[in-house]
């Protein structure tokens, strides 16, 4: 007797729950996943698509979603990783060995000599940077210019080179200090450690 | 005058080392051969070039002209021929050339004409304009282009005219105060004019009795109601905005400019710039710079602008040990090696440096949080808060404690017993946030045009599709209409399809 | 009434459960590396908790006693309490998706906080009312939240300390807890 009454007890209590917890299922009903936003505008908007996504929205997606890692975007580098780490609560890891590793911002620059005008790079270009018209010289705004080199392989006369933006005083930063006598005393902690 | 001043938090008194420069009387450059005229001289936007390389300049020519409002023109220094316009090392801790106008002198150091400008009966704003095209910026050291400062709809309470000079071996504006008094009163009363300004205050640290005894003399032979106050001696009082606070007790933060509270502020130099622009029609060409520190003869020299530094410091015959110059004052100024770079109108100081005056900084020890920046610190930050964020390279969080208010005055790296290079930390750090900034601007702007893109694509798209709806919808309606009338033979609907299946192609 | 005011207090200070009745050491550690993280997991808890005091008592004293079934307490409050972490999980993810996202796995693991079904079994080991048991659960929750905000924030800046190797991640936390610990243990001065 005793324990039927418990079976029918807690029987009642698990279908009361389940009740309250169906009903708030639909109530608190999700759409879509607003985390995808706050992971765009970490990513550099590049659309250079090295993560294996077709642009940088489609890679937010995936990594709200939890389909893909957060260490895949070169042009967002080992920083963009650490804040998406920070954003996410995940673990940080540096860039991942499938992807290229990090590089310093490059341009693209089309050599005039050579273009011959087919607006194949034109159309190449996820974010309008490069102007011209069919059968005129082309030419990449280089303040457009996210460097994700996509329109290299369009382009029949090879006439694109990537290139590296020359510092400049406006562009220059202050380096990180040396830590002279902190770091000093590290080493000596970390040698007396080894022995 | 009795007045009430107000005291700002911290700061810190060290040994000024005035007297050597200050005892001398502002002595003339001898010519130099060469002239490098760095484009950016100004805060905002460099001017153009507006000559070419072979050309000849007189001197006070316009060689660059402004082309944006926050911009200021550049001149000729002296007569002769432009020899090159390409980039040339600054006086900047990356050691990176810019670019800059060379010109080689012809030794005649001949006037372009020269025309006083009749402001008493001009339009403000072509006042303002004539400023600008003179290459007035403020001489201080912030360069910000003086015709901006004056280009506001706020009224203005105070004019506050900053003859501080807080920071130590710097007397440049202190002998231009003892010596050309007058000239500087007649700019006040110009600015006071422009401004409107209701009462005008000259500020002037109680360590230099001189000038002080000099600028009341020019102000009631001018028969002037200028009120020269006299400020204890503390660095950094001369800072814009502890100067501010020290005289009307107003304060807000880094991002209000000082117009928003009635108040304006000018240097000393820069108003004798003016009043030399003005009434005599000579843009910047020149300014005076103190040579001090390791040298023989420790001066202020009126020097042109462009001259090589090395060059203005062998005419004070620096020691043999001098081993690198300090380009500004030793609290705020750059430290750098031995340069050919050239005098530009914020340097207001040179200071050969060697080992015996400036020793080398002890090794950095760990923070132990005995706040004695926070103390110093004028601004009334928590720099042992600011370092340790900036050190963890967690610059939101330093940002969140108001890194953006920090001056770089550099009180708290004097007081740090530790012997902490603090501003160096926030200087990196504050890159770093700016440098975040950019980025997140392109990477905005890139999504927005990437999406304006794909919004395009999809249109084009869409138009298309419709195009072809509508030719198949006319299509349909022939063969209806042919249907219809039955009279239409085989061969004519045949000759229909082929001519809409055309149409379609076209 | 101050005989509540004594229980918050106790609950809060004197017998926190994380420092002093070492409950709920899973959250403290896991969740404890960023301040605003630990805002949002202190603020769950508290919900939890709360809502969890006050339903195992109606449970037990409304079902389990008047039916003889004082043994079938523990699995009917974890049932409860997964109930009740459910609901907080859904009302998070349409208010804070953030929150949901950076809280993680924490968060439906509140359901096995030892935390969360301690309070209720030593209520009833208490023989608290149901007010009582109220008061007892938001300050243990309280409790729970202050410690956690307190050991992010430490946490936060000694991740930017120069802490010797050998004591890195999770030794020097667990060293920092054990400080925490001591100090609390001083509150106890408060119940002579």
């Amino acid at each position: 007797m005793d324990i039927l009454t418990a079976i029918a007890v807690m029987a009642l209590g698990a279908l009361l729950l389940g009740a309250a917890l169906g009903y708030a299922a639909i109530r608190f009903k999700v759409e879509g996943n607003p985390v995808t936003d706050k992971i765009n505008a970490i990513l550099p908007q590049t659309q250079c698509g090295q993560c294996g996504f077709p642009g940088c929205k489609p890679y937010a997606e995936a990594i709200a979603s939890g389909k893909a890692e957060i260490n895949l975007c070169p042009p967002g580098g080992n920083e963009g990783a650490r804040k998406l780490a920070e954003l996410l609560g995940r673990d940080y890891a540096p860039l991942a060995d499938e992807v290229k590793t990090e590089k310093k911002r490059v341009v693209a620059v089309i050599v005039e000599d050579r273009c011959i005008g087919c607006t194949l790079c034109i159309q190449a270009c996820p974010v309008d940077a490069i102007v011209g018209a069919a059968r005129q010289m082309h030419t990449v705004v280089e303040a457009l210019c996210t460097g994700c080199e996509l329109c290299l392989k369009p382009c029949p006369v090879e006439c694109i080179d990537m290139r590296a933006l020359p510092e400049t005083p406006e562009t220059w930063r202050w380096p990180e200090v040396e830590r002279r006598g902190i770091k000093a005393r590290g080493q000596r902690l970390e040698s007396m450690a080894a022995c | 005058m009795l007045r009430t001043l107000f005291s700002f938090p911290g700061g810190i008194k060290p040994d000024p080392h005035k007297e050597a420069s200050a005892r001398t009387p502002i002595a003339p450059v001898p010519l130099p051969e060469r002239l490098v005229l760095p484009l950016r001289q100004s805060a905002g936007i460099a001017p153009l070039p507006t000559v070419r390389v072979g050309e000849r300049v007189k001197k006070g020519q316009v060689v660059a002209a402004a082309e944006q409002w926050i911009s200021a023109s550049l001149h000729a220094p002296t007569s002769g021929k432009v020899a090159d316009i390409g980039n040339y090392p600054l006086a900047h801790p990356s050691g990176l050339p810019a670019p800059a106008i060379v010109i080689e002198a012809d030794g005649l150091d001949e006037w372009q004409e020269r025309q006083p400008l009749d402001w008493q009966n001009l339009a403000p704003q072509a006042v303002l304009r004539y400023l600008q095209q003179s290459g007035v910026v403020g001489l201080g050291g912030a360069v910000f282009p003086s015709h901006v400062k004056l280009d506001t709809e706020a009224r203005i309470e105070e004019l506050i005219i900053n003859g501080a000079e807080c920071e130590p071996y710097i007397t440049c504006d202190d002998r231009l105060m003892r010596e050309r008094a007058a000239e500087i009163v007649s700019g006040i009363a110009l600015l006071r004019d422009l401004t409107g300004a209701r009462q005008t205050l000259i500020a002037i640290e109680n360590n230099k009795p001189e000038a002080i005894r000099a600028m009341r003399g020019a102000i009631s032979e001018h028969r002037e109601n200028f009120a020269v106050i006299t400020l204890p001696t503390r660095y950094p009082a001369g800072s814009l905005r502890q100067l501010v606070y020290a005289l009307t007790g107003k304060r807000a933060p880094s991002n209000v400019l000082p117009t928003a509270m009635n108040v304006q502020c000018f240097n000393v130099a820069t108003v004798h710039s003016i009043w030399r622009a003005t009434a005599h029609g000579e843009p910047v060409v020149r300014r005076v710079v103190t040579v001090s520190g390791n040298v023989r003869a420790p001066k202020n020299w009126e020097a042109p602008i462009g001259m090589s530094m090395t060059a203005l410091l062998q005419l004070s015959e620096p020691f043999s040990d001098t081993d690198g110059l300090i380009v500004g004052g030793p609290m705020m100024g750059l430290s750098l090696p031995l340069t050919n770079a050239p005098i530009t109108k914020g340097s207001n100081c040179l200071i050969a440096r060697s080992p015996r005056i400036f020793p080398p900084r002890p090794p950095e020890s760990p923070c132990i949080r005995c706040t004695a920046c926070a103390q110093a610190c004028p601004q009334g930050l928590q720099p042992f808060e600011l370092y340790w964020w900036s050190r963890a390279r967690n610059f939101d969080k330093a940002a969140d404690y108001a890194l953006a208010e920090c001056i770089e005055c550099g009180c708290c790296a004097y007081v740090c017993p530790a012997a902490i290079p603090l501003v160096h930390y926030f200087r990196f750090a504050k890159g770093e946030l700016a440098a975040a900034a950019r980025e997140q601007k392109m990477a905005d702007s890139a999504k927005s045009r990437f999406e304006f893109r794909q919004f395009r694509a999809e249109r084009e798209k869409a138009e298309k599709a419709e195009k072809l709806a509508k030719a198949a919808a006319a299509q349909a309606a022939k063969q209806a209409l042919a249907a219809a009338t039955k009279s239409a033979t085989f061969e004519e609907q045949a000759q229909n399809a082929v001519a809409s299946s055309q149409e379609e192609r076209h | 009434m101050t005989s509540y005011l004594f229980l918050l207090i106790g609950a809060v200070l004197v017998n926190n459960i994380i420092l002093v009745q070492i409950l709920g050491l899973c959250p403290f550690m896991g969740v404890s590396k960023k301040l605003e993280t630990a805002y949002g997991m202190g603020a769950a808890t508290t919900f939890v908790l709360t809502l969890a005091t006050g339903a195992s008592f109606i449970i037990d004293h409304y079902l389990l006693i008047p039916a003889g079934l004082e043994y079938l307490r523990t699995l009917s409050f974890i049932v409860t309490i997964a109930a009740i972490v459910q609901l907080t999980e859904m009302v998070i993810a349409k208010t804070s998706p953030l929150l949901q996202q950076v809280l993680g796995i924490y968060l439906p693991l509140i359901t096995t906080n030892c935390a969360v079904l301690g309070v209720p079994l030593i209520n009833i080991s208490h023989r608290h009312g149901f007010v009582e048991s109220l008061v007892f659960g938001a300050g243990s929750a309280i409790g729970f939240s202050l410690v956690l905000v307190l050991f992010a924030g430490i946490r936060e800046r000694v991740d930017t300390a120069d802490v010797p190797q050998p004591f890195k991640g999770a030794a020097i936390a667990m060293i920092t807890a054990g400080l925490m610990s001591l100090a609390f243990m001083g509150f106890a001065g408060l119940d002579r």
